[in-house]
């Protein structure tokens, strides 16, 4: 076991896409296990993704499980993981083991179906929302070579503001159209 | 810190800009936007001579293009970033002291804003102020809840809410 080196931006390893995953083996577990060594050795992370450490294979770890109130699934690691289906759209604020000291909201799907192998090469499928399903998106982006920087966006957006139109009872039906628009 | 401030057109941004890095400067953060018909810059810069030569450098570019300058010597630097962990949420009928209210009653319970925004939307004879703040509290929501309680009352709308950072 070993804490690795976490690159950090403006390194181009981090822009690069990832390989799937083919051979499932003890090599492989003895990685995630580092990856995951590394995950909590940070700051608090919620997820990790394997090229975060400069292994470009398509392996991410998810564990939200430590916040209170969050539908989750554990502690996750997903290998070659696929969205199947995503819905709803929310913004939220992120931040990244490979970007220190920034943070900016990020417009992510509420609701996704994923399909990915576990380190042992079996399927798995998962349907997750809210802050796991954010938490997945933002980790497999890595995947290939998107950061949460690629994805900031503007506090000042309709979009930001589209709840508020909700809430003070309008028809958010047009604000949306515009919105989805500008995204 | 440089506050700048003109009628707003093209180019303004890049002849502020290229002015500073021709007087070998460099810039740290920036805010800048359009309000009403003017655009304004609020800027971290560090120029070797400091004042004098910061505004030699930008005499040109400010008289071009009519800016009016503001300079503070301003301690800055990189990794001072408070991340915010709360948001508040403002809509109603436009009236005045919307923000003096909402904002004194988050003073009040030490809610430090570090960043404001505000616009008017609706239609012009009845129009909407919407008013969204980040900031940070280090006491309950609970709190900050109890504290616009009143204005609330008053039919202002006021959504107050945790911002998590998601560190992936």
């Amino acid at each position: 076991m070993a804490v690795l080196e976490i690159l950090t931006l403006p390194d181009e390893r981090l822009r690069q896409v990832s390989a799937p995953v083919t051979t499932f083996d003890d090599q492989l577990r003895a990685f995630i296990a580092d990856l995951e060594e590394t995950r909590l050795a940070g700051p608090a992370a919620v997820g990790i993704a394997a090229p975060q450490v400069n292994v470009f294979q398509r392996i991410v770890i998810v564990d939200v499980s430590g916040r209170k109130n969050t539908p989750n699934h554990g502690y996750r690691v997903l290998i070659n993981p696929e969205i199947a289906h995503w819905e709803g759209f929310e913004m939220a604020r992120e931040g990244c083991l490979s970007v220190p000291d920034y943070t900016g909201n990020v417009i992510r799907a509420t609701r996704i179906r994923l399909t990915a192998n576990d380190p042992w090469g079996q399927p798995l499928e998962f349907e997750m929302e809210g802050y796991e399903a954010r938490a997945v998106q933002h980790e497999m982006d890595h995947l290939d070579g998107t950061l949460f920087v690629d994805r900031v966006v503007s506090r000042r957006t309709d979009l930001f503001r589209r709840k508020v139109y909700q809430r003070a009872g309008q028809d958010p039906g047009q604000k949306a159209g515009q919105a989805a628009g500008s995204a | 810190m440089l506050t700048l401030v003109g009628a707003d057109r093209p180019g303004i941004v890049a002849g502020v800009t290229q002015a500073i890095f021709a007087a070998g400067g460099s810039l740290g953060e920036a805010s800048m936007i359009r309000l009403g018909g003017n655009f304004a810059i609020m800027l971290m810069a560090a120029v070797d001579g400091g004042e004098v030569r910061l505004r030699e450098a930008l005499a040109p570019v400010v008289a071009r293009l009519d800016l009016r300058l503001h300079i503070d010597l301003a301690a800055g630097g990189l990794h001072q970033h408070l991340t915010p962990n709360v948001q508040v949420r403002v809509t109603g009928a436009d009236r005045a002291g919307i923000v003096a209210e909402i904002t004194g009653a988050l003073a009040a319970v030490g809610f430090n804003i570090l960043e404001l925004d505000t616009d008017v939307a609706g239609d012009p004879n009845r129009p909407l102020y919407l008013m969204n703040i980040q900031g940070f509290s280090d006491r309950p929501i609970e709190e900050l809840e109890a504290a616009v309680a009143p204005i609330r009352a008053s039919g202002i709308a006021v959504d107050i809410t945790a911002v998590e950072t998601l560190i992936g």
